[in-house]
């Protein structure tokens, strides 16, 4: 009963009514309850997610397939980024338990560093979801493209052949015809990706944004191969088309002047991965633990600058420290189900 | 609010609690790279999404626990967490069992 367990408490942390529930304080108690509202919050996304998953018709894209860039690095890297990710937040917790320890050992100095080093985790980890996002809205080099037969299909490759030059054809307002145009007159891929998505690419002669038509020379890609998405008249879903076949499926696409036949990136209409569905709770679900996140270190950092002043040593305790340890522990909890979820199962 | 309240350090300057944290860092790390391999070399299926989720309910278990601290703290407040979570769980295993009826339903 609640008179039983006052008894052992300090009467300093016994609450304004003289009691103390749960023998905790106050702050930590409230704290604790917040987070297990958060914790409904965010498994109601998950169960929606969870359920429109299992609900839907069509081919669900699969986490290893999206999510295999690096930073400014080419190649295939299967959920590598996810992975360092998540090793940092982990890290980052354990850094803000040191730091609690350091606490309750009234070790100002232990506890400023341990926090520092957590907020510098938390940094990394918002800046690297910032990069997921970008690169997941600006896309992959190949795109998604849609076959002859009206069937879609993902590409994979060990490398996009290199976009060599443009050698312009027929002038237009700014180039002239027998120019030869490299990376250093203007961006030579994106240009190309432009073009293709726009149907402005017919049987490897771009229309440039200044109505010139140049040649394009461009390296073959390295196996490339299809995987088939959405089932066409011929293709059926998951089907592997590779080697010459693939090449031939995928530029009779690109270089076919049809507008849309290959999609990069997502935008509020289509995505290169997966249904609209899939985009809508990607944004939506590391956007909320991002936000949390940034929340986080916000609150670390006011935590921290009242570590510095000396404010909680005065005090006796660094029960502040703690509590911002709970959410930042609940901010990596969410973190590990969210990425089992959404990028591994 | 009646919140203060001194300190007293534990004896061995923090070092066996400075142990269990690293211990349970280690843990932790390698349940996820386990999860990674899983991820990998696992088929598709029931099997896979069962085997991820114990993990990351033993995952959970660690974070919360030794973490947070809920281990330590009075049976009370662990079962006031506790408890409304395994409702979240129940939500999840009902609706993903509801979406997979719906796909019979709809698409078969």
């Amino acid at each position: 009963m609640a008179g039983h367990a006052s008894e052992q408490i300090d009467t300093k942390t016994l609450w304004g009514g003289k009691e103390s529930p749960f023998r905790t304080s106050y702050g930590k108690l409230m704290m604790w309850f917040f987070l297990v509202s958060d914790a409904l919050t965010f498994g109601g996304f998950l169960v929606a997610y969870g359920f429109s998953r299992h609900a839907y018709g069509g081919e669900w894209p699969i986490g290893e397939e999206t999510f295999h860039s690096l930073p400014f690095l080419e190649g295939n890297y299967p959920l590598i980024y996810v992975a360092f990710m998540t090793f940092l937040l982990i890290v980052s917790s354990v850094t803000m338990v040191l730091s609690v320890e350091a606490g309750h050992r009234m070790d100002k100095k232990g506890v400023i560093k341990w926090m520092v080093a957590t907020i510098i985790g938390g940094i990394i980890f918002v800046g690297s979801q910032a990069w997921e996002w970008s690169h997941f809205i600006h896309g992959s080099k190949f795109g998604k493209v849609e076959l002859a037969d009206g069937s879609k299909a993902i590409v994979h490759a060990k490398e996009f052949g290199e976009i060599q030059n443009f050698t312009v054809q027929t002038a237009g307002k700014h180039y002239k015809a027998g120019q030869v145009l490299t990376n250093k007159d203007l961006d030579l891929l994106h240009e190309f990706q432009h073009a293709v998505e726009a149907g402005h690419i017919k049987d490897k002669m771009i229309t440039l944004h200044d109505g010139s038509v140049a040649k394009v020379s461009k390296k073959d890609d390295v196996e490339m191969y299809l995987v088939v998405k959405e089932a066409g008249s011929k293709y059926k879903l998951r089907d592997k088309i590779e080697g010459a076949e693939a090449a031939k499926q995928y530029y009779e696409a690109a270089y076919s002047g049809e507008a849309q036949r290959v999609i990069y990136g997502a935008n509020l209409e289509r995505n290169e991965y997966g249904p609209k569905l899939y985009a809508n709770y990607f944004f939506f679900i590391t956007g909320f633990h991002g936000f949390h996140v940034s929340i986080g270190i916000l609150i670390n950092i006011i935590v921290l600058i009242g570590c510095v002043k000396g404010t909680y040593h005065a005090r006796g305790h660094y029960e502040m420290v703690e509590k911002a340890g709970l959410y930042w522990h609940f901010v990596d909890l969410v973190w590990v189900f969210v990425f089992t979820f959404f990028y591994l199962v | 609010m009646a919140n203060v309240h001194t300190h007293e350090g534990p004896n061995d300057g923090g070092a066996a609690q400075r142990k269990v944290i690293w211990k349970t860092f280690w843990i932790l790390l390698i349940l996820t790279a386990l999860e990674f391999l899983i991820a990998f070399t696992m088929a598709h299926g029931t099997m896979k999404i069962t085997i991820f989720i114990l993990m990351t309910f033993v995952k959970a278990w660690y974070i919360v626990g030794d973490f947070m601290h809920l281990k330590h703290e009075a049976k009370g407040l662990v079962w006031s967490i506790v408890l409304p979570i395994i409702f979240v769980v129940w939500l999840l295993v009902a609706l993903v069992i509801e979406g997979e009826s719906i796909f019979d339903a709809v698409w078969l």
